[in-house]
C-alpha cells in the first residue's frame, strides 16, 4: 500500500466530493484514531453520572479505554490500563470506587489514579515506582456540566473548540427549569457494520427521512390521532416525530442547517413544542413552563421555548438533540465498525410526564429495535458494503455547494438539504489529518 | 389446547413469518415487553428495547410488511426454539415461564440470541390468549446490532 503523506490525504477531499477510501481504507482509520480521536475534544457524558466522590463510569475516547471519576477534587479520566502489565484495573461499567485494583497482581490506584499499593514491591526502586500510574488524559474539561476531554495535552480550549455549537448546549440546559439536567433512563448501545462518519452524516441529512423512514412515516399516518389531554397514548410523542419525518419538501427546503470550520453542524427552525410534548396546550406541558417562568422569567422562558434546534453534532463524536433530551456518544471499534451509546436527560424539576414522553422517544425512536433507528442502520450497511467496492471511487457531497452563505461563527446551507454539513465535517477531517 | 403446545404454536408462527396470525393471539389490552435492563423493573422509568402495548405491537406488524421496511425486507429467517416451559400460576390468568434460543439469518449473517420468557395468558372462549409477554434477552444491556424480528 501506499504511504498515506498528508498531501495525498489531502487529495481525497475536494470541494464536492470525497474518495471512498476516507470511508473503507484500515490505514486511513488507524491514522483517524491517532489524529483525530486523539486530538480533537471528545464528547464522554454529563456531571450527574459522577455526583459524588468516588463515583466513575467507564468509556471510551476513539478505542482507549478510559474511567471518568469524581476524584472528590475535580472530574478526571483514566485509562483504564495498569501501569504493571496492561490489565484493565475496571471492569466496564460504572460506580463508586475508593480504589482500582488490578485484577492480575494486585496494584492498587487510588482516584486520582496514583499507585497506592503493590504487592512485592521491594522488587522495583523508588524512583521506577514513582514514575508509575494509571495515565490520565491529558486535558478534561466540561461546558455546562457536559464532559469532554482530549488525548492530546496542547490545543484548543474547549469553548474554542464548540464554538457557536455552545448554543445548542444552552438550548438543552436552559430548556430544564432551574438548569437541573440528570443521565437517566437507562443507555441504549446499537452497533452496525460501518464506518463512524456516516452516522454523523446522518443525522443532519435533511433528504433522507422521506426514503429511508418511508415506512415508519406510512404507518404513523395510520396511527391513532394523539389523544387529547389526559387520554394521551405513551407513544405519541413518537407517532408525531415518524409523521414529521414525512413532511413535504417544502419543509425541509425551509429548514436551517448550519455548520462550523470544526465539523459541528446544527439544524434549526424544525420544531416548535407543539410537536413535541403532547401539545402547548397540554396540562403537563403548561406546568413545565409556569415552572421554567418561575426559575427565570416570563420573557427568558418565552425565549427559551421559541429555540427550535433539533440535531446537533459536535464532531468527531457526538450528536444530541437539546429538545428531546437525548444525547449519542459514537465509538469507532473498525473502519467498518461503530457503536453508539444513546443517553435520556431527565429535567428534574419538569411534570414526570416530560421525562415520560423522552423514554418513549428513545424507545420508539432511537432504541436499538425502533422502526425508525433500524432503517438508518440498515442504510449505513450498505453504504459500506457500497464503498468498499473499487469500481467507483468518488462519492458526492455537493448539493447546494457554491451558495453556502457565511454568517458569524458559521456558514449556513441556501436551503435546508444543502449538503454544506458534511463538506464542513470533511473540511474539520483534513484539518486534522493532514496537521 | 394446553400452554406448551401454545407456546409452541407461538413460535412456529413467528418463524412462518405469519405475523398477522401471531398478532391475533394478543388480547386487546396486552402489552410486549423487552426490556432494555436486567432486573427491569418498569417500564416507565427506564427506556425499553421494545415495549408495545396491542396498537403499536400491531403498527411494529404493519410497518414490516411495508415495501420500503429497508431492515425488514426480507425478514430474518428465524427459529425460535423454546423450553423449560413451568406454569407458576393458574388460579385466573395462566403465568408461564419459558427460555427461548433464537437463530436468525439474513444478509449473510447468522446471530444467535437467549432470553427468559413471561407470558401471562388468559383464556377467552376455548382459546388462550397472551395478556402480557415479558422477554429478557440475556445480551439485553450489551452492545447489540439493530433488532428487526420479534422475539
Amino acid at each position: 500500500m501506499q504511504v498515506l503523506d498528508r498531501e495525498r490525504i489531502a487529495m481525497l477531499v475536494q470541494p464536492d466530493r470525497v474518495h471512498r477510501s476516507v470511508y473503507a481504507d484500515p490505514q486511513i482509520f488507524e491514522l483517524e484514531m491517532e489524529r483525530v480521536f486523539g486530538r480533537a475534544w471528545l464528547a464522554l457524558g454529563h456531571q450527574s453520572q459522577v455526583k459524588a466522590p468516588g463515583d466513575y463510569f467507564t468509556t471510551r475516547m476513539g478505542r482507549e479505554p478510559v474511567i471518568v471519576i469524581n476524584d472528590g477534587d475535580e472530574i478526571k479520566a483514566l485509562v483504564n490500563r495498569c501501569a504493571h502489565r496492561g490489565s484493565m484495573v475496571c471492569a466496564e461499567g460504572r460506580g463508586n470506587a475508593e480504589r482500582f485494583v488490578c485484577p492480575y497482581h494486585g496494584w492498587s490506584y487510588d482516584r486520582t489514579g496514583a499507585l497506592r499499593a503493590l504487592p512485592f514491591a521491594a522488587g522495583y526502586s523508588k524512583e521506577t515506582l514513582n514514575t508509575l500510574e494509571l495515565k490520565k488524559v491529558p486535558r478534561v474539561a466540561s461546558y455546562r456540566g457536559f464532559l469532554f476531554a482530549s488525548l492530546s495535552p496542547t490545543g484548543e480550549s474547549l469553548e474554542e473548540f464548540l464554538g457557536p455549537a455552545k448554543a445548542s448546549f444552552d438550548d438543552f440546559v436552559d430548556r430544564a427549569p432551574g438548569g437541573e439536567l440528570e443521565v437517566a433512563g437507562g443507555v441504549f448501545k446499537h452497533a452496525y457494520n460501518g464506518n463512524w462518519k456516516l452516522m454523523l452524516e446522518n443525522h443532519l441529512d435533511g433528504a433522507h427521512p422521506a426514503w429511508v423512514h418511508a415506512s415508519s412515516v406510512a404507518v404513523a399516518r395510520n396511527a391513532p390521532e394523539p389523544g387529547k389531554p389526559g387520554e394521551e397514548h405513551y407513544y405519541d410523542i413518537a407517532v408525531r416525530q415518524m409523521r414529521q419525518n414525512g413532511a413535504p419538501e417544502s419543509v425541509w427546503e425551509n429548514t436551517g442547517i448550519w455548520a462550523t470550520p470544526r465539523g459541528h453542524g446544527w439544524m434549526g427552525d424544525y420544531h416548535d413544542d407543539s410537536r413535541l410534548v403532547a401539545g402547548m396546550g397540554n396540562p403537563a406541558f403548561e406546568e413545565y413552563r409556569r415552572k421554567l417562568i418561575e426559575k427565570t422569567s416570563q420573557t427568558e422562558a418565552d425565549r427559551i421555548l421559541r429555540v427550535t434546534l433539533w440535531n446537533t453534532i459536535v464532531y468527531p463524536n457526538c450528536s444530541f438533540m437539546s429538545q428531546f433530551r437525548q444525547l449519542r456518544i459514537i465509538h469507532p471499534l473498525a473502519v467498518d465498525r461503530s457503536v453508539v451509546y444513546t443517553y435520556s436527560f431527565r429535567m428534574q424539576q419538569a411534570p414526570e410526564r416530560l421525562f415520560r414522553d423522552t423514554v418513549a422517544f428513545s424507545n420508539v425512536v432511537n432504541g436499538t429495535a425502533s422502526w425508525v433507528l433500524t432503517d438508518d442502520l440498515e442504510v449505513y450497511e450498505r453504504i459500506q458494503k457500497g464503498f468498499a467496492s473499487g469500481a467507483v471511487e468518488w462519492a458526492q457531497i455537493g448539493r447546494g455547494f457554491g451558495r453556502d452563505v457565511d454568517e458569524p461563527g458559521a456558514r449556513r446551507g441556501a436551503t435546508g438539504t444543502s449538503e454544506v454539513y458534511i463538506r464542513a465535517q470533511m473540511q474539520a477531517w483534513l484539518h486534522y489529518m493532514t496537521q | 389446547m394446553n400452554v406448551e403446545q401454545f407456546l409452541y404454536r407461538e413460535a412456529r408462527l413467528l418463524d412462518e413469518q405469519r405475523l398477522e396470525e401471531w398478532l391475533e393471539l394478543f388480547t386487546d389490552d396486552a402489552t410486549y415487553w423487552v426490556p432494555l435492563e436486567h432486573d427491569q423493573a418498569d417500564p416507565v422509568e427506564t427506556s425499553s428495547i421494545i415495549h408495545d402495548d396491542r396498537t403499536l405491537l400491531e403498527l411494529r406488524v404493519k410497518q414490516a410488511r411495508h415495501p420500503r421496511a429497508h431492515a425488514r425486507m426480507p425478514l430474518a429467517r428465524t427459529v425460535h426454539q423454546v423450553g423449560n416451559v413451568m406454569v407458576l400460576d393458574s388460579s385466573s390468568e395462566i403465568l408461564v415461564s419459558s427460555t427461548l434460543v433464537l437463530v436468525e439469518f439474513r444478509s449473510e449473517r447468522q446471530k444467535i440470541w437467549g432470553a427468559l420468557v413471561e407470558h401471562r395468558l388468559r383464556r377467552e372462549g376455548g382459546d388462550l390468549r397472551i395478556a402480557h409477554k415479558r422477554v429478557d434477552l440475556v445480551n439485553s444491556e450489551g452492545e447489540l446490532d439493530g433488532i428487526a424480528i420479534l422475539f
